[in-house]
């Protein structure tokens, strides 16, 4: 028997049901909102993760500050922040792109909430970290290298 | 159950600034014990954040977020004694649910 088709109409029939549901108003926009995106999550490469969270190839912009030390003695704890003055931004999203996974947290932001998010990341090793911001449906990004001590004695 | 999550809410100006310190291992599943075996996985997947009946954040996290997640971010609203609930879900169906009230 060809399991793998039969797999296909499953799934197939799985997501037309939940379009079905979510027409009629039983799956809330709310509620899809609080799924976790696991393909972006699983993702290993920058490439990857950009095109699980559906960004594409992201335009650099001077618009998008990712702050954090030029050096973290500590790579298990690494604060970074990331701020935007670009408007209407409805979603913040912090890459490192040596970890495992590249990316580390999103932030979806209803309207109200500034773009402007302090967080602790952990990094394996010396890494760039992006900085991905939804702005009016487009995807705009900045990057900053973090240096990471291995030994914590603070080079 | 976690431990209780630290979370500081000030409004300043209209603005109410929230901080929140967060009690959870966040285990990778990449770091292996004494016996050579891979710890298991354990990490904060969703985390909310509201203000009455209003999401003022919704964030997912990765296990790359540090051991006891620091979390600050500001939105427009919210009055001294009003009350902000911040709630996470791991990947193992923990949760909890903590509140602050504004000052």
């Amino acid at each position: 028997m060809n399991n793998q088709r039969r797999n296909v109409l499953k799934t197939g029939s799985g997501a037309a049901l939940l379009s079905v549901l979510a027409a009629a108003g039983i799956i809330t926009p709310g509620m899809a909102l609080a799924d976790w995106n696991k393909a972006a999550f699983d993702a290993k490469s920058m490439a990857d993760t950009l095109k699980a969270m559906g960004a594409g190839a992201p335009a650099d912009s001077k618009d998008v500050q990712v702050t954090g030390p030029d050096i973290a003695e500590n790579g298990a704890v690494v604060p970074v922040g990331v701020a935007t003055s670009l408007p209407n931004v409805t979603m913040v999203a912090i890459l490192i792109e040596k970890n495992p996974n590249a990316l580390a947290a999103s932030f979806t932001l209803p309207e109200g909430t500034e773009a402007n998010i302090q967080t602790r990341v952990k990094m394996g090793q010396t890494s760039n970290i992006y900085a991905l911001v939804k702005s009016d449906g487009k995807f705009f990004m900045a990057t900053k290298e973090i240096k990471v001590t291995l030994g914590g004695c603070g080079g | 159950m976690g431990n209780p999550m630290k979370i500081r809410a000030a409004n300043k100006d209209g603005v109410t600034e929230i901080k929140a310190l967060i009690s959870h291992e966040m285990e990778t599943g990449q770091r292996k014990d004494a016996a050579g075996a891979v710890v298991p996985a354990w990490f904060i997947t969703e985390l909310t954040a509201k203000l009455g009946d209003k999401i003022v954040l919704a964030a997912e996290f990765g296990p790359s977020v540090s051991k006891n997640p620091y979390l600050a971010f500001k939105f427009k609203g919210g009055a001294k004694g009003d009350k902000v609930v911040v709630s996470w879900k791991d990947n193992k169906g923990d949760s909890r649910t903590d509140e602050a009230v504004i000052n």
